[in-house]
């Protein structure tokens, strides 16, 4: 079911463990109220999770606008991970399964990007990092009348 | 809370471990026999389970059990973060000459692990914690259950 009410974009600030958790679980909310399934929801759910870490720990904090996009055919939800941190010097190198500046397993970028539909990043050295994403709910056909 | 107590096997003793955690999350853990029985809910904050990794690991040396089963089966998400604290509890209890089974992860996150990337290798994994116990307990059969 869609929701009734038209739904309003969101800011989230990034700033702690407690604030991953809390993103996780709004962007859980705005997918399932949009018709997200399951799976779609746990995937954008991740992809969420990977980036709003690398907000926090890469990027030294910051914050993600949620954006449901519910007036096209299809219903969608758009998250704009935003820091003002180091930037990413050599993206390519970052999206490259497995690399990882320290610590971490190097799967965030990349696997963030097939978990989604549309992925961008926008990065300048010395000035911040916005990486945007979206998903769209595929529309399932009406379940069959059961026997 | 719903820690595993309800629906333990009869046979395998009181459970001698209590919860894990602190900041106000505790993780409900039970020692059935040779078994440590971790069972994950809800929201992991990232220090919490790195936290985790440092309390089961000390809890195996203590107790010297020969097998852990952590419990995921009410974990709505597995990004590369807590698959990477998984995969170093297993790896951590392997030196203590104690196994580990992955046991109830739901179909939508398996389905979001592949795709990020994630294969977990070197983690058994079990459809419950029943099948998780009885691959524990059969005997030295390794290298079962691998996703
Ligand atoms: N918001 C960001 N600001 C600066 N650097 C970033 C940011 N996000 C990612 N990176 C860089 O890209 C690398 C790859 O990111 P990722 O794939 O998430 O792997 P991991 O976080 O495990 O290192 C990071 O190690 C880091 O160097
Ligand atoms: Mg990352």
């Amino acid at each position: 079911m869609r929701a009734s009410r038209h739904a309003a974009p969101a800011s989230l600030p990034i700033g702690s463990d407690a604030d991953l958790a809390w993103v996780r679980q709004q962007v859980r909310q705005a997918a399932a109220e949009l018709g997200f399934g399951l799976v779609q929801q746990t995937k954008l759910v991740t992809a969420a999770s990977e980036l709003a870490r690398n907000t926090l720990v890469h990027g030294g904090g910051g914050h993600v606008e949620i954006t449901p996009l519910d007036s096209g055919p299809a219903p969608g939800l758009r998250l704009a991970f935003v820091d003002a941190g180091p930037g990413i010097r050599d993206l390519d190198r970052a999206m490259t399964d497995g690399y990882t500046s320290g610590g971490g397993l190097g799967l965030g970028l990349s696997g963030a990007k097939r978990l989604v539909q549309e992925f961008e990043v926008d990065t300048r050295p010395g000035e911040g990092t916005t990486v945007t994403v979206t998903a769209w709910a595929t529309v399932v056909p009406p379940a069959r009348p059961g026997p | 809370m719903t820690g595993p107590s309800g629906s333990g096997p009869a046979g395998f003793g009181p459970p001698v471990a209590g919860p894990l955690g602190g900041h106000g999350f505790t993780v409900p853990v039970l020692r059935l026999g040779d078994i440590l029985l971790v069972t994950l809910q809800g929201e992991l904050h990232d220090g919490m389970a790195e936290q985790l990794q440092q309390d089961i690991t000390d809890r195996i040396a203590h107790t010297r059990v020969t097998g852990v089963v952590i419990d995921i089966s009410g974990v709505d998400v597995v990004d590369s973060f807590l698959g990477r604290v998984l995969a170093e509890i297993a790896a951590g209890a392997e030196l203590l000459a104690a196994r580990t089974v992955l046991a109830g992860m739901r179909p939508a996150v398996a389905i979001t692990l592949v795709e990020l990337g994630l294969t977990l290798p070197g983690l058994r994994t079990a459809l419950d914690v029943e099948r998780a116990m009885e691959l524990l307990t059969a005997g030295e059969r390794q290298g079962e259950g691998s996703p």
